[in-house]
């Protein structure tokens, strides 16, 4: 371990002039110090393609009724159809979906959930956040007690009530996600804002008359991106987790498209008799997904933020 | 000061009425509670009958009003289904949750602390990277599935320990508890550190940068200076810096504890309050979920405004701030 | 190191053999684990297979109901019409209340008077008094019942109820019997005093010793009891709501019995050296379809209602492998079923056979009525009501997508499926229905008969079948009083329903019970967990 530490600072020192130049490849070879990152950045870029991609690569489209059959259900892991046409590698659950294919098509929902969820509320927030810095006074003050309500109270309790309400589905579920999820954002970005409201280069904007929509959204904006960007990293493993807790408790996604959290429940009512396949593989994936995601955005915040620099 | 106090107590009340309002009508909105509950055997006429006895037949605004002068007189409604008062429905099984509650909290705290001060001593050792690493494994791990493969080993595979329930109980100021037992606590055990593994994690980030932190402190260089032992410097003054802002977060947290609890008692059958929501909402008792609910938004609120009065009396510079506001 | 690890393997061991230790079965105790616990104590306040079946402990009825729903005497040693609309009622001489007071006449009209007054009932026993139009009584053991029509379901009625002591809830002099409201009765007990034990007092084969909501509910024998000795000195009751803890609770030897074992476990507690008894249920789960909307809101690809064909329902039907369902997704622990009520029980058609697989003549007999490409459907189901209800509807939708009707299955949790139904959102959706009556009249009137408010037809007729031949039959059997001839209209009318294929039974429940050594259980259609059933075995 020693070594490798000794191998990334003297390649830091070797390194760092010569990337100077430009900031971007600055940036990359400082998340590259971490060796640990740039392999939980390609894990995380190989589930993506994995999801983009199921359709082309799982052996079975597990949505598809005309595929499944349930004379080949609960099968442990590497058993055949009864006429041996399919292995099934990681065992199928009680409608003999195959579990392998069904956890590259939960993969997809539960990512393009936690992304799609994660984007909008970062919209959201976003603009919200920095209307608040921007024009500060009463509009900020209402604002971030809006704000402050919200994150006082647990994400899992309000996302429960309101799918409680609103009934299962996926659009539900990302409801569900960006109304616990846009506070964050909007506090992040009313922080940094406020920061930078106060620089040069917008009291020097402001002097040249532009209108309030260019100062914010040409100028203010742009400059509150890196803090954001490591939050919305945290957020989308964070969203990832919180819809698989609430397929689980059973107000998720509907039980004929099953997330990584719904298969996992499923597995739940075999588990004490000892098919553990059914819960146990989903649960791997969501897990790897999760802790890819997870130390990407550690690194990220080392590296965008200053402050913990050495 | 007093203004401040007083403008908090303000905001923190409309916070309530808010709430009330919000929480019944989102409730009101999940189903009617008779279709579930009315015996498959009645007809239509006993079936309107039903709802008009439990005063479902009236408009959603005058069951609110209903509901509000009631509650200011501190009844928040009988449960439908045991026609018995909600509050106390779920007061009796405050016990249940608050225990497991502490014991994790206990886990978090004892477990947390020392891991996160050793990576922050020596951050670059094997010892600190791997905590680190461990803590976002912590973060990651999704609650439910981490119960459910703490059972497999646990209680399916090696079965040393109870897969779910609360197991025995014995009394203590008339209240059940569980961890008065030996039989309680092995069936404790799973659950609370179920649900401490989250908050570890987050106790040994915050060790961990206070510890770094603190490190670098005037006094401590300046402990160092006067020769003072490493490991005093370590447990008595870093140790002593480091444990106000994680009591404080811990304080916060005991609400999410509570509210993420719903998790945990779902995955090992503990039969608290988070069970008790489930249960309800499939139920659709919905005076037993407003008044969850609003029992909630003020344990909150009482939770955050602790926080800040302890913020106002030890910072002085939100006391200043708030004043000149 | 070591000394650690013993240390640890020692506390672990502690651990371990507690429940042991803690464990009940001495001889005279019964301790019982049941997945669903009683609303509450009270007899009439909540009419609910859990309520209704913890009652019978503490409150008996007139009529009893066997373990096949076979009415036997209870506190009524026989019963017969004295015409078509008056029926007479003999009393059990020497029967005392839990208090001492001596069972009378008096004690069942005062139950009757009573069960229109419960609080916030969430559903009221109302729907099996309110034949009773009026009551007389000759003398303190006979007792006449009077209904406005012919009414052959008045005994099993009168099984549903259990009976209070008048002289408990401190009535002292007559009762004067109106469906009004009576007099003479004074306050009636409140819900609660039955959940504290003041007002528990039956004739029943066990006591009210203890109630914790959500813990237990211990009872204790009683000693005066007319039927003999009850087999346990005490009897507790827990709930444990969640499949696994309940398992678990067994196979630990913290309880001595548990009710409904989820179906996957059962090899594993027989291997452990339980035993489990299972037989059949009174419980058809059955699709319904929507005969009424045109077009119906879950089939896309025609404008039309393509279950108003009896040969697409036909089709639907022959298109469902049971034999399938049963043995994957039920473990073998059902029964295919071809009636709505099970063989053996009244009215069912002796040797009344499931529908034959044919996926090949389903699809042609789906392009004969004009659908040879199929269309879309979205079949509703509950997903925590049923045994594997959900895991069902899927299997059934898969079968269905084979003949070309590409099926979605939208599973919801029992509350919102139940409102979403009454709503008639679905065009097919999976259900089940138990007959409480444990007679044919019972699906039939319910599930299929048309929907009338004023003869309470069709209450759960939510896919609105309608069939005027069906409807006349039903009302002769319902005015029927002589069994034999009862029996044949409610076998007519079943064999005409199936033929019409107006609603899909897929198959019977099997309820399981699992014990330990040393006890038996007789297993009982209605799926009631009662202690009065379990035996010691010699």
């Amino acid at each position: 371990m020693t070594d490798v530490l000794k191998d990334t600072e003297t390649r830091d020192t070797t390194a760092r002039p010569h990337w100077r130049a430009s900031p971007l490849l600055r940036f990359g070879a400082e998340f590259a110090e971490s060796p640990v990152a740039v392999a939980a950045l390609l894990v995380t870029l190989l589930l993506a393609l994995l999801a983009l991609f199921a359709d082309f690569i799982t052996p079975q489209n597990p949505y598809d009724l005309m595929q499944l059959d349930i004379m080949n259900n609960m099968l442990a892991p590497g058993e055949t159809t009864f006429d041996g046409e399919m292995t099934f590698h990681l065992g199928t659950d009680d409608q003999g979906r195959d579990m392998l294919s069904a956890i590259i098509f939960g993969l997809r929902l539960s990512l393009g959930v936690g992304a799609m969820s994660t984007v909008i509320a970062l919209s959201l927030g976003m603009c919200i956040g920095v209307l608040a810095a921007y024009f500060g006074g009463k509009v900020d003050a209402v604002i971030m007690r809006i704000v402050d309500l919200q994150l006082s109270f647990p994400a899992i309790l309000i996302a429960l009530i309101l799918l409680a309400v609103l009934g299962k589905g996926v659009d539900k579920v990302i409801i569900a996600l960006i109304t616990v999820q846009w506070a964050y954002y909007a506090r992040t970005v009313r922080g940094t804002a406020l920061v930078e409201r106060r620089k040069e280069y917008v009291e020097a904007a402001t002097c040249l008359a532009l209108s309030h929509r260019r100062i914010v959204f040409r100028h203010l904006l742009p400059n509150c991106l890196p803090p954001l960007i490591v939050v919305a990293t945290v957020q989308v493993a964070n969203a990832i987790a919180l819809e698989a807790t609430l397929s689980f408790l059973g107000v998720g996604v509907p039980i004929t498209e099953p997330s990584l959290g719904l298969l996992i429940a499923n597995g739940y009512d075999y588990m004490l008799s000892g098919k553990y396949w059914v819960a146990f593989f989903p649960g791997v994936a969501l897990v790897a997904t999760i802790v890819a995601i997870n130390l990407v955005g550690d690194q990220l915040r080392d590296v965008l933020n200053p402050r913990l620099k050495r | 000061m007093l203004v401040y106090l007083l403008r908090r107590l303000g905001q923190s009340l409309f916070v309530v009425a808010a709430m009330a309002v919000l929480v019944f009508v989102g409730v009101y909105a999940i189903g009617n509670p008779i279709d579930i509950m009315i015996s498959p055997d009645a007809d239509q006429a006993e079936m309107e009958a039903a709802i008009a006895r439990l005063g479902l037949d009236k408009p959603l605004w005058e069951q609110f009003f209903i509901f509000v002068g009631n509650a200011l007189q501190g009844d928040l409604g009988k449960s439908f289904v045991y026609s018995t008062d909600a509050v106390s429905i779920i007061l009796a099984k405050l016990p249940a949750t608050m225990e497991l509650a502490m014991l994790a909290l206990v886990f978090a705290v004892f477990i947390g602390v020392p891991l996160g001060m050793i990576a922050g001593l020596r951050p670059h050792s094997l010892a600190g990277k791997s905590i680190m690493a461990g803590s976002i494994l912590g973060f990651s791990l999704p609650n439910f599935w981490q119960g459910m493969m703490l059972i497999l080993l646990f209680a399916v595979l090696l079965k040393w320990l109870p897969s779910g329930g609360r197991g025995e109980t014995a009394e203590l100021f008339g209240i059940p508890f569980s961890f008065l037992t030996l039989d309680g606590l092995s069936h404790m055990l799973l659950p609370a550190i179920n649900l401490a593994l989250f908050k570890t994690s987050l106790v040994i980030r915050l060790a961990r940068a206070g510890t770094r932190e603190a490190a670098l402190q005037d006094y401590v260089k300046f402990a160092r200076a006067k020769g003072l032992s490493s490991q005093r410097i370590v447990l008595v003054h870093i140790a002593k810096n480091i444990m106000i802002p994680v009591v404080t977060i811990l304080g916060l947290e005991l609400g999410s504890m509570i509210a993420f609890a719903v998790v945990t008692e779902s995955v090992f059958a503990w039969p608290g309050m988070g069970k008790l929501l489930i249960d309800s909402i499939n139920l659709l008792d919905r005076p037993v979920v407003v008044a969850y609910l609003m029992l909630t938004v003020f344990m909150f609120i009482i939770i955050n405004f602790i926080v800040d009065m302890l913020y106002c009396v030890l910072d002085p510079r939100v006391r200043l701030s708030e004043a000149k506001a | 190191m070591r000394k650690s690890t013993l240390l640890c393997a020692a506390s672990l061991a502690a651990v371990l053999v507690s429940p042991a230790l803690a464990s009940p079965a001495a001889a005279q105790d019964l301790t019982i684990a049941v997945s669903a616990e009683p609303s509450a104590l009270d007899p009439h306040y909540h009419n609910l297979g859990p309520n209704n079946a913890m009652r019978r402990h503490i409150f008996e009825s007139m009529v009893l109901q066997d373990e096949k729903q076979r009415l036997q005497p209870g506190l009524a040693t026989s019963w017969k019409p004295l015409d078509d609309t008056t029926w007479e009622f003999k009393l059990r001489d020497g029967v005392t209340f839990h208090d001492g007071s001596p069972f009378t006449a008096k004690d069942v009209v005062y139950t009757v008077c009573r069960i229109p007054n419960v609080e916030n009932s969430p559903s009221s026993f109302t729907v099996y008094t309110k034949a009773i139009a009026d009551m007389q009584i000759p003398d303190p053991h006979t007792l006449i019942i009077k209904t406005d029509t012919p009414y052959p379901l008045l005994p099993v009625e009168v099984s549903t109820w259990g009976v209070l002591s008048a002289a408990a809830n401190g009535v002292t002099g007559d009762i004067g019997f109106s469906r009004e409201g009576c007099s003479g009765t004074g306050d009636y007990p409140k819900t609660d005093d039955f959940n504290t034990g003041k007002a528990a007092v039956g004739t029943g084969m066990y006591k009210f010793k203890e109630y914790s909501r959500g813990d237990k509910i211990v009872f204790e024998r009683n000693d005066n009891y007319w039927g003999g000795k009850a087999d346990w000195a005490t009897v507790t009751f827990r709930p444990i709501t969640s499949d696994g803890p309940r398992v678990a609770a067994l196979l630990a030897g913290d309880v001595d019995m548990i009710d409904k074992p989820p179906l996957q476990d059962l090899e594993r507690i027989k291997s452990e050296g339980f035993q489990v008894a299972q037989g059949l249920s009174n419980r058809v789960i059955y699709l319904h379809m929507d005969q009424e909307q045109e077009p119906t809101p879950g089939v896309t690809g025609t404008e039309k209602n393509p279950f108003k064909d009896v040969r697409v329902r036909k089709a639907v039907s022959m298109a469902i492998n049971r034999e399938a369902i049963k043995e994957r997704i039920m473990g073998g622990v059902a029964v295919p079923a071809g009636e709505l009520l099970p063989p053996g029980m009244f009215g069912s058609t002796p040797g009344a056979a499931a529908e034959e697989y044919n996926p090949d003549a389903a699809k042609k007999l789906l392009a004969e009525a004009g659908y040879p490409e199929g269309f879309g459907l979205t079949i509703g189901s509950p997903n925590d009501r049923y045994i594997n209800d959900a895991q069902v509807a899927q299997a059934v939708a898969q079968m269905l997508t084979r003949i070309g009707i590409e099926t979605q299955v939208d599973a919801v949790t029992a509350s919102t499926f139940f409102k979403r139904r009454n709503q008639y959102e679905f065009s097919m959706y999976l259900a089940g229905w138990g007959s409480g009556t444990g007679e044919m009249s019972s699906p039939l009137r319910a599930l299929v008969a048309t929907r009338n408010k004023d003869k309470g037809y069709g209450g759960t007729n939510r896919g609105r079948y309608s069939n005027p031949e069906l409807d006349s039959l039903i009302d002769q059997a319902l005015a029927t009083v002589d069994d034999d001839k009862r029996e044949k209209i409610l076998q007519q009318a079943s064999g005409l329903v199936m033929a019409d294929y107006g609603i899909l039974p897929l198959h019977f429940e099997v309820t399981p019970w699992a014990f330990r050594k040393g006890i038996s259980y007789a297993p009982r259609t209605d799926q009631y967990t009662l202690a009065l059933g379990v035996k010691p075995a010699n």
